[in-house]
Parts: C-alpha cells; sequence; structure tokens
C-alpha cells in the first residue's frame, strides 16, 4: 500500500512543474493557443525530447515502459499548468489501444517520437459512453478493409495524423462480440473530418467515414475488452490531470483570499470564504485519493478496476467542476474574464468532466458492477 | 474496502476472518449496520473475547498491552470485523484516555489503569464540555482546588456520554487562573463513584440514552489522580490530535457495512413488482453513495500510508472526519429511503412485529445528525482545515 511518488516520479512532476511555469505561463497561453498548430507543435517537440511522449509506451514497443503512476505524475503537471495538447490521448490512450498489436508498429514508433499525433473513435454518439455501441461498419473488400460510419466526436481529433476507430465486423450495436480496431490515415478520409476547437483549447473532431480504406490491428472481432481497458487507462491520467488543475485553481484562490481586500480587511478573514476554500480543499483531497485508487486498480481484474475507475470519474468529474466554479466565485469579477488563469481552470473541468464519458454513464457502470 | 495484501498481510487477514466468523450474533447487524452502538454489556463482552485473543487494543503499542499492528494490519482487522458485521470498540478508554495515559501518564497510572481498558474493567467516559464551554472548550470554568493531598472539584460537565455506565472520567478542570486561558488547566481521573458526584440524563431525539449532565459538589480525589503536570492538561489532548486519524479512519472503515442494510432494504420492498434497488433512479442515488464512500475510504488509505511512513497527515483527519459524518447521515436518509413509509413505525405497540432493520434504521439517521456537532463540529473541522492547510 504506497500511496506516494517514488523519487523518479518526484523528479518527473518537478520537471513537469519546471516547463509548465518556464513554456505555458498563463500570460502566453492565449498566444500560444491562438497560433494553433504550430506554437503547439514547437512545444511538442520539446516535450518529446524530454521523452514524455515515450513514457506511456510498453518497451516491448521501444516506449519507456512508463507505469500508471508515473503518467499520474506527469498528467498532473499538465493539469497544473494547463498544458493544452493531446498528450492523453495520444500518447496513453491510443498506446493503450494498439500496443502489440501487428500493424500499429509505425505509428506507434511516431508517437513515441512526437512525430506524429493520434486520436481514437472508440465512443459513438447514441453509445453514451459505452464502446460496446458500434453502430460504424468494417466490411473487407477485395482483400482490404473499408469502414463506414459516423464518429461523431472524436477527442483531440482536430489535429490528429491518425486516427484508431472501432468498427463492427459483425453483430448489432451494443454486442460485445465483433468489434475491431482499425488504422485510419488523416490522408484518407479527404474532407471526411470536420475540426471543431474547445473551449479550453483542444482541437476535436468529426469523422465521416464512407468506405473509407483501413488497416485492421490484428484480427477484428473481440477488440472490446481492449478498447475498455484502454479508455480507463486513459480516464486515469485524465483523472491525474484533473487533480492538478484542481489543485492549482485552489492555490489561485487561497491566494487571493489572503491578498484582495474589501471592507478594509482582507477577503480571507471572512469566515465564510475561509469555510468555501476548506471545501475546495477537501474535494482536491477527494480527488487525489481516488485518483490514486483508480490508478492502482488499473491492473486488477475487469470488474475491480472498471468500478475504480467510474468511482474515480464520476468523482473528480464532481469535485473538479466545483472546485474551479468556486474558484472562479471567489474571484469575484475578475474570476469571470479571460485574463485570469481560473477560468480557464473551469473550462478545462467541464471538458475532462465529459470526455470518455459523462458522470451518468459512469455512475450506472458502478451501480452495475455494485449488484 | 480492497486492499493489496502480501502473503504475510494475507495470512493475517484469513486468522481475522477466522475469528470472525463465530461470535457475531446475529441480533447485532442491523444495529452495528446503522453505526448505533450496542448495548454497554454487549460491548463490554466483545471487548473481553478481544482481550482474551490478545487483540483488546488494536491500536496501541505492544508495551501497553496493544497489538503492535501495522496500518495496514489495522486496516485489515477492521475491515474483516465490519465484513462480519461486528461493531467497532467503544473508544473513549482505548482511543481518548488511555493514549493521554501511555503517553504522559505516571508509571502507577499506567501499571493500574491500561490493563483495566483493556480488560473492559472499566468504563471509561469523558468529562470535557461545559454548559458554557462546547466549540470553545478553553472557557470551561470546573475547578480543581488543592486542599492537601486532594483536588475538590465543583463545576458542571455536560454531553459527559455514557456517565450513566462508566467507572471513570476523565476531566479537565481548572487548577489556576491564568493569562491564557488555555494554562492552568489540570487532566483529573476520577472513579464515577465519588462522594459528590451526580449524574442527570440528558433525553435525546433518537430516543437512545447515551448522554448526561455531571455535577460535581465538593467531591474529592487524590492529587494523584492527575495525569501530567498540574496546569496543563490542555497540552495532552494534542496527542488525541494524531490519534483522531485512527479514530476516523475505524469509523470510515466501518461505514461500509451500511450498503448492506440499505442494499437489503432496496432489494426487500417492491414497488409495482419491481424491487426498489432495480429502480434507476434508486439505484443512482446508491450508486453515488457508494462512490463518495470509496472516495473516502481511498482517503483513508492515505491516512494510513502516511501512518506507516511516519508521516504527518496535517488536517487530513480533520477531511476524513467531517466527510464521514456527512455521508454517514446521507447513508441512513438513503436507508430510510428505502424502508419508505413504513420506516415511521418507529416502535412497535401490543406485541406487533417490525421488520429486523427497524427501529434501527431510523434511530441511525436521527443518532447521525450528532456526529456533525461532536467531536468537534463540522464548522470547527473548517476552522482547523482554513487555518492549518490554508493559513487563513
Amino acid at each position: 500500500m504506497e500511496l506516494t511518488f517514488n523519487s523518479e516520479q518526484i523528479m518527473l512532476a518537478d520537471s513537469v512543474g519546471r516547463y509548465g511555469l518556464d513554456k505555458w505561463p498563463a500570460i502566453n497561453r492565449h498566444k500560444l493557443l491562438a497560433g494553433e498548430q504550430d506554437g503547439f507543435r514547437e512545444r511538442w517537440r520539446e516535450m518529446a525530447e524530454l521523452g514524455w511522449t515515450l513514457l506511456p509506451i510498453a518497451e516491448d514497443d521501444g516506449g519507456l515502459g512508463g507505469s500508471a503512476v508515473d503518467v499520474m505524475a506527469l498528467a498532473e503537471g499538465l493539469g497544473r499548468h494547463l498544458i493544452a495538447v493531446p498528450y492523453v490521448t495520444s500518447c496513453v490512450l491510443v498506446p493503450a489501444l494498439i500496443g502489440g498489436v501487428p500493424g500499429g508498429e509505425d505509428l506507434l514508433g511516431a508517437l513515441g517520437e512526437g512525430k506524429a499525433f493520434a486520436a481514437a473513435g472508440v465512443l459513438e454518439a447514441e453509445g453514451g459512453g459505452d464502446p460496446a455501441w458500434v453502430t460504424t461498419r468494417a466490411e473487407k473488400v477485395g482483400g482490404a478493409w473499408q469502414l463506414t460510419g459516423i464518429k461523431e466526436h472524436v477527442e483531440d481529433g482536430g489535429c490528429a495524423d491518425a486516427f484508431v476507430v472501432s468498427a463492427r465486423v459483425e453483430g448489432e450495436a451494443g454486442d460485445a462480440e465483433g468489434i475491431g480496431l482499425f488504422l485510419v490515415d488523416r490522408a484518407a478520409l479527404g474532407d471526411g473530418v470536420a475540426r471543431f476547437r474547445a473551449v479550453d483549447g483542444h482541437l476535436h473532431a468529426r469523422l465521416t467515414l464512407q468506405g473509407t480504406p483501413a488497416l485492421a490491428l490484428g484480427e477484428p472481432g473481440q477488440a472490446l475488452p481492449r478498447i475498455v481497458a484502454a479508455l480507463d487507462r486513459a480516464i486515469c491520467a485524465h483523472l491525474a490531470e484533473a487533480t492538478g488543475s484542481m489543485e492549482a485553481a485552489t492555490a489561485a484562490t487561497v491566494e487571493y483570499l489572503k491578498t484582495r481586500e474589501q471592507f478594509g480587511q482582507r477577503i480571507g478573514s471572512f469566515q465564510a470564504l475561509q469555510h468555501r476554500a476548506v471545501d475546495m480543499t477537501v474535494a482536491c483531497e477527494e480527488a487525489r485519493a481516488i485518483t490514486w485508487h483508480a490508478t492502482l486498480s488499473l491492473d486488477a481484474a475487469p470488474g475491480s478496476r472498471q468500478r475504480a475507475v467510474s468511482a474515480g470519474k464520476v468523482r473528480v468529474g464532481q469535485s473538479g467542476v466545483y472546485v474551479a466554479q468556486q474558484a472562479v466565485q471567489l474571484h469575484g469579477g475578475v474570476g469571470f474574464c479571460e485574463e485570469l488563469i481560473v477560468s480557464h481552470h473551469l473550462r478545462r473541468q467541464m471538458m475532462l468532466d465529459m470526455a470518455m464519458g459523462g458522470q451518468g454513464h459512469h455512475l450506472s457502470r458502478v451501480a452495475q458492477l455494485s449488484v | 474496502m480492497e486492499l493489496s495484501l502480501d502473503a504475510k498481510d494475507t495470512a493475517f487477514r484469513d486468522e481475522v476472518r477466522e475469528f470472525f466468523s463465530t461470535g457475531v450474533p446475529d441480533s447485532w447487524r442491523d444495529r452495528v449496520r446503522a453505526g448505533l452502538r450496542l448495548s454497554p454489556d454487549e460491548l463490554t463482552g466483545y471487548q473481553q473475547r478481544l482481550a482474551a485473543r490478545g487483540w483488546g487494543a488494536p491500536t496501541w503499542p505492544v508495551e501497553y498491552g496493544g497489538t503492535g499492528w501495522t496500518p495496514t494490519q489495522l486496516c485489515v482487522f477492521w475491515s474483516e470485523a465490519a465484513r462480519a458485521d461486528a461493531p467497532h470498540q467503544f473508544h473513549q478508554g482505548l482511543e481518548l484516555i488511555g493514549p493521554i495515559i501511555f503517553s504522559y501518564g505516571s508509571p502507577e497510572q499506567k501499571d493500574y489503569y491500561l490493563p483495566r481498558i483493556i480488560q473492559a474493567q472499566d468504563w471509561w467516559c469523558q468529562g470535557y464540555s461545559e454548559p458554557g464551554a462546547g466549540s470553545d472548550l478553553a472557557s470551561l470554568r470546573a475547578r480543581a482546588d488543592r486542599d492537601g493531598d486532594d483536588y475538590v472539584l465543583n463545576g458542571q460537565k455536560t454531553w459527559t456520554s455514557y456517565a450513566h455506565v462508566a467507572s471513570q472520567v476523565f476531566l479537565l478542570a481548572r487548577t489556576s487562573h491564568e493569562a491564557r486561558r488555555q494554562q492552568g488547566i489540570s487532566l483529573i481521573l476520577a472513579p464515577m463513584d465519588t462522594p459528590g458526584f451526580r449524574i442527570n440524563p440528558i433525553a435525546t431525539m433518537d430516543e437512545k440514552y447515551h448522554t448526561n449532565e455531571l455535577f460535581m459538589d465538593n467531591a474529592r480525589v487524590p492529587v494523584a489522580n492527575r495525569v501530567g503536570d498540574e496546569g496543563r492538561g490542555w497540552e495532552y489532548g494534542k496527542v488525541l490530535l494524531d490519534r483522531e486519524r485512527m479514530v476516523a479512519a475505524a469509523n470510515v472503515i466501518f461505514l461500509g457495512q451500511i450498503v448492506r442494510g440499505i442494499t437489503d432494504a432496496a432489494r426487500r420492498r417492491k414497488i409495482r413488482g419491481r424491487a426498489l434497488a432495480d429502480d434507476p433512479g434508486f439505484a443512482a442515488k446508491l450508486a453515488q453513495f457508494t462512490v463518495e464512500l470509496t472516495t473516502l475510504q481511498a482517503m483513508v488509505l492515505r491516512l494510513l500510508d502516511d501512518m506507516t511512513r511516519g508521516a504527518d497527515s496535517g488536517p487530513r483527519g480533520s477531511m476524513v472526519k467531517l466527510r464521514w459524518s456527512q455521508l454517514y447521515q446521507a447513508g441512513t436518509a438513503l436507508w430510510v429511503e428505502a424502508l419508505g413509509p413504513e420506516a415511521a413505525q418507529f416502535a412497535a405497540l401490543d406485541g406487533a412485529t417490525l421488520p429486523a432493520d427497524m427501529p434501527a434504521a431510523l434511530q441511525g439517521a436521527l443518532y447521525a445528525r450528532v456526529t456533525s456537532i461532536y467531536g468537534g463540529s463540522s464548522e470547527i473541522q473548517h476552522n482547523i482545515i482554513a487555518r492549518r492547510a490554508l493559513g487563513l
């Protein structure tokens, strides 16, 4: 039962912290994000040089084979400094989907070197967060796979060079069997990629597949357990990111309470505001604790793992949005302004809460697994 | 609570599980699940059984008759007890005064009192609060005036829980008046049959007899019954700050029992031909409760991890106490909701019968309201965290 970072993880966290302060200061954030791809591809190269893109990739796949707790240490820093890069999708989710699977080697290599971005289309609009709800079809035409269907929301798909997409070779939406994973090149989609910017600076996509050529990753049909496990792993990285962001928003708020004066005194001397700051702090501790619990459950049996991860998703979603809302509230009017970092935390927390299945889906999963 | 255990701890778990496979009567189950204390006789018998096994003081060091268990073993022990619907041991001797005696008491006090706590020969109650000194305990006014080799005690204590059962009381009284209110307070041990002590029951809304007023009218106790130095009693309470995380941790682990109470009631109750447990609305509420409970249990694992490493938990013990009382209240409320309108049938009259979990569930829901008031109210916990964690 060890619930603290080891010395290497502390060094990694410190390194992310320094990098975040240096390269992603609040004041430059807007410029960086407004520059869209260029500014941020430059940042990505730096992060790859630090070895971060290789960290979650297994050693057998040419990566550093970092543990889930290593990824947690890194992701916390991404959240703390609101480093708006597609790290969790490109470096955690996609490698977990394709690691060790024939056909994914080249992409994994490019991801590890930081030379490519990839996103995953494994959740469909009507699935409500359930990856078994796959309506996209895969057909073999003349020895090659073609995909047809719509992936309404592909997290971080707006800057992806390649997509890992789930599609059905048999059965109906909701069936556990008959699902395969396919690699789709950005170029093969042509104008089938619609791009969107989110309020947190992330770039998403809608994919329209119309007989789009694709490469099967492994023998299609039994991919669901791998997809569920990969999502759980990526969710844990998001939980850590959210926890880092919550702690940063809380720290900024406490600092503000100690400096801002109204009615001739520091507003932090008002008990109503002190108690609110405490509720934020308790929420941070809840998030930190359940993030550890979920992360350490990733190698447990699927039922325990899914229950722990979903419990984390629900509680961190609730506490993250709460903390960021209160951070804005306690800052008053300036908290609502673009200029201050606190509202950026709120926007990121809202997006994290929605990503990879919202609270409703995960609460249902807890209910089903608790029976 | 799920724990990943090594081979040694797994063997320990099996040993504890074996112990709890017997000696836990069915008649305890619903009261224990509802977080209600068993009767003093039942708790005394339970304590004696644990003591006979060498497990009378799970959180104490070996040299004072404790088990010397690691935090992981403690967690295993409590989890197994909770799993078997066994109760948490009565805490006033074991967790409140025992650790103060072994930290600050004289050799004679240690030799006399500590074994009697473990063997359940003494039942302790706490004489801290007074009518004018609740959350603001330092304003207490009870006096202990020196007269030869005795202190003469005068004043009134209140919320003296289990004074009607206790053989001993540990109390705070003023032995001198100093500029700082926290100084001049001494910690004194007194037998409850001391002439001049009188107790008066306080009726509470849960209709359970827990608590009392304690009047002290020229009650004499030997000066040798003082723990530590005269006038420094306030400081000795500090040892409790470290112990409180253990009490909070155990409370949370035992709170896991309530889920079985809620679930059983929700499976039993049929709404339009379907079990309430299968109603999506109710299932979502129960899932939300279990999510928050799992989160709180993960917070407890962090406290235990701190203890293992000998690290300070800062105000995280306060956070756990705060959240525990909230979830205990939410859990009992959910249980009552699962029971439905029949939960109104609190007391059976004229030989009528009630389901096994009534009135425990409703009584638990009523009792739960005091848990955010006692032991440092939720508002005081907020003040503590604001000061200690945030520097506000």
